[in-house]
């Protein structure tokens, strides 16, 4: 029981991360129809982001609280992502937009190329890895075991959910979201009502990189160490959250990152560590196969 | 950039910007340059000797990037204009110094063709016979493979219009299914090569069946899980495959029997010559052409046969494909056992090349490599992935040979760490600039009255 209690927290940690990465998937997709293949590499940079002004700022200003300056830290990296999502989606998505459909995935890959390689070249093909930052947690006696709940599992659990409600209000309560989901259902007619459609689909981009940089320090916090290569795969799996909960659906990215989350840490605990990728991969693939439209999707109606 | 009312400079309605304001708009994108550069390229981080992170400053180089954004920017603003003239005008000048070469396009073709068959001869001639070695393998075999796998891809994705992002998955198949038997039952090569492409081909049918209903980017998707789980499984299935290190000693191809050694029956003894290691890279480099050929040739066949022109006919319009009684499944099924078939030659062929394979190289990028030459060069267009594979492949291949940048840069510059770089902005601008692909015109396979092409615009790209 402590262990099954165990996982489920581990499960839903390292789900919360991949929620996050997937909402930006989720929302580009709903908005313009589009595998923003850059989002997975765009989480690594943050990470490496978050890594530099944490650094810095332990540096600058030692005996700073560690709370402080983890919101410093996620503030910086939430701003510098958003401007590099923002320049991503300037020079490669924008120009092709209403160009054919294949266009825009070929410069997603390449972008995706790019960032692998420019982080790779000016940060150095190793490994980075710091000390625990957060150390510790509750241990708390279940049944004739005992389970731990690390501060730095509290600190993903609780800043997920405060952001999240953050971002489901700008989605719902403003003239923001109300643009976005005008521009979701029909881009053309939410232009003529005066709707400025780049600009809104620029700040869509500029969410998701926030929240994938949110992803990012909290992935920093958690495993303490990350190389240029760690995008592709968190990225496939965040976008296998998003189409498992629904793609273009909020909800269902975070509800299908926690279950991604929990899947794989079961499999890692009860069956095979080496094959926890596959389960991830396999999920994708049936679920596409026997229901696209996810759990919580639309359903895709064709018209001829 | 910044600035909307001074970007997407459109020719012909171009204003004239005032000074300041050019000021001032490159002011601002060396600002958003620094942005963007601070922190990642700003502090470089090192561990020290105690194992932690230290930050090494290195703003002398964020000052070059924002110098030459601000510079940059400025210019173009300034002279955008004259240079956009100068390039339309320098294009149309070639275009039409162009046109009566067109006239000559089957001679240019014959032309072509000489000059790839005299490639090796070629490359010793003006190497010499080390130098030799580099040009034949790392540009003439590595692009020629590349070219192969492309014209194996377009037949999916040019011809039926069925997005495919697992590819690597069926030259894979084909790599340790000739490993495998080689290694295990001790087949020769040539035994290898059909079988290989057998089980690609069996691969494709059986990845395909699942997939059929998808269509657009699910397909893609789902192609991509399927190529990451067998690359997964090829690490982790240690007893078949030997897992991350991969399989070694695979047997070299023989010519008819004759292997490429110095031993007395090989086949420099054979025929009475000096042993050179360049017959064997010789015959690897007409293998690999002879192989790339047939996918070419059989690709511009099976568009002629019914079969071909069903692809055609399901991605211009999958439905209206239907009501004329096509049946889709056998379509699609067709296309992807195609594709995987050529895959799996041309994954038989590395694996006997090399003599080593392991899961390393078939990840995602070379399926994303692939893919990009075959929408680059214009999907659908032959000679057009062909170009695109010789510039991307030998483009940055040819990254390896710019060793006089050190005496620029200085000697700790490598101009091989911005190889894959160069190979991503390449893909963007490319996209930006032509998103229909290099070769913009298609001869369509069918025509009413007389044969001419066509815009490459007016090819659907399928929906699946």
């Amino acid at each position: 029981m402590d262990y099954f209690l165990q996982q489920l927290i581990n499960g839903l940690t390292l789900g919360s991360v991949y929620g996050l990465i997937a909402i930006g998937y989720t929302m580009v997709y709903g908005i313009i129809g589009m595998i923003n293949f850059a989002h997975g590499d765009v989480f690594m940079l943050s990470v490496f982001i978050a890594l530099i002004i944490f650094l810095l700022i332990s540096s600058l200003v030692g005996g700073l609280a560690i709370a402080v300056a983890l919101i410093l830290v996620l503030i910086f990296a939430m701003a510098l992502t958003a401007l590099w999502s923002w320049a991503i989606e300037r020079i490669a998505y924008r120009p092709l937009r209403g160009s054919f459909r294949l266009a825009p995935l070929i410069s997603a890959i390449g972008m995706s190329i790019f960032l692998i390689n420019f982080v790779q070249l000016v940060q150095g093909p190793r490994n980075k890895s710091l000390p625990p930052i957060l150390d510790g947690g509750f241990v708390i006696p279940v049944g004739d075991g005992n389970i731990t709940l690390a501060y730095k599992q509290i600190l993903i659990i609780v800043t997920t959910a405060v952001l999240l409600a953050a971002f489901w209000f700008v989605v719902q309560k403003t003239p923001l979201g109300r643009a976005q989901r005008a521009c979701e259902q029909d881009r053309k007619m939410a232009a003529l009502l005066g709707i400025d459609v780049d600009r809104t689909i620029s700040l869509t981009f500029v969410m998701g990189a926030a929240l994938a940089a949110v992803a990012g320090v909290l992935f920093m916090v958690q495993y303490g160490v990350v190389s240029f290569s760690d995008g592709f795969v968190p990225g496939i799996k965040a976008f296998t959250a998003a189409v498992l909960g629904g793609i273009g659906s909020l909800p269902g990215a975070v509800i299908g990152g926690l279950l991604i989350g929990l899947i794989e840490v079961f499999w890692s605990a009860y069956f095979s560590i080496d094959y926890k990728d596959v389960a991830a991969f396999s999920i994708l693939a049936i679920t596409l196969i026997f229901m696209p439209s996810g759990l919580l999707g639309k359903p895709d109606v064709e018209k001829v | 950039m910044a600035n909307p009312k001074a970007d997407a400079p459109r020719e012909g309605d171009r204003q004239p910007v005032g000074i300041s304001t050019a000021l001032r708009d490159a002011g601002f994108l060396a600002l958003f340059t620094l942005g963007l550069s601070f922190p990642i390229l700003a502090f470089r981080t090192r561990q020290d000797l105690t194992q932690g992170l230290v930050l090494d400053p290195r703003w002398e180089l964020v000052a070059t990037v924002v110098a030459i954004a601000f510079f940059a920017r400025l210019g173009w603003l300034v002279f955008g204009g004259t240079i956009t003239q100068a390039a339309t005008a320098a294009a149309n000048a070639i275009g039409q110094s162009l046109e009566p070469v067109a006239k000559y396009k089957d001679w240019f073709r014959w032309a072509g063709l000489a000059v790839l068959i005299a490639y090796p001869f070629l490359a010793v001639a003006f190497t010499g016979a080390s130098g030799a070695l580099k040009w034949i393998d790392n540009f003439g075999i590595q692009i020629l493979i590349y070219v192969m796998l492309g014209w194996g891809l377009n037949i999916v994705v040019g011809l039926a219009g069925l997005l495919d992002l697992g590819y690597v998955a069926f030259y894979a198949v084909g790599a340790y299914s000739t490993a495998l038997l080689s290694t295990q039952f001790g087949f020769s090569f040539w035994i290898c090569l059909p079988l290989a492409g057998i089980f690609a081909a069996f691969w494709g049918v059986l990845l395909g069946f699942p997939v059929l209903r998808l269509r657009g980017d699910y397909l893609a998707i789902v192609t991509l899980a399927f190529g990451e789980i067998i690359r997964l499984v090829l690490i982790n299935w240690v007893e078949l495959t030997n897992g991350a290190a991969g399989i070694s000693g695979i047997p070299r191809p023989t010519f008819f029997g004759l292997p490429f050694n110095a031993s007395d029956d090989g086949f420099a003894a054979f025929f009475g010559l000096q042993f050179t290691p360049l017959h064997r890279l010789f015959f690897l480099f007409y293998l690999i052409l002879a192989l790339a050929f047939l996918t070419n040739w059989v690709t511009i066949r099976m568009r002629r046969l019914p079969i071909g022109r069903a692809w055609e006919a399901l991605r211009e319009d999958e439905i209206a494909c239907r009501s004329l009684g096509i049946d889709t499944v056998t379509t699609k099924l067709t296309a992807f056992a195609m594709g995987a078939m050529f895959g799996g030659f041309a994954g038989a062929f590395f694996a006997a090349r090399l003599g080593f394979i392991s899961p390393e190289s078939f990840i995602f990028m070379e399926s994303a490599v692939i893919l990009s030459i075959v929408v680059l060069g214009g999907m659908g267009s032959q000679v057009g992935v062909a170009i695109a594979a010789v510039v991307m492949i030998g483009g940055t291949e040819l990254l390896r040979e710019l060793t006089w940048l050190k005496s620029v840069f200085g000697p700790q510059f490598d101009p091989t760490q911005y190889r894959m770089l160069l190979f991503g902005m390449a893909m963007v601008a490319m996209m930006v600039c032509r998103p229909r692909g290099l070769i913009s015109n298609r001869e369509p396979s069918i025509v009413l009255n007389e044969k001419r092409t066509i815009g490459g615009d007016l090819v659907k790209e399928g929906h699946g």
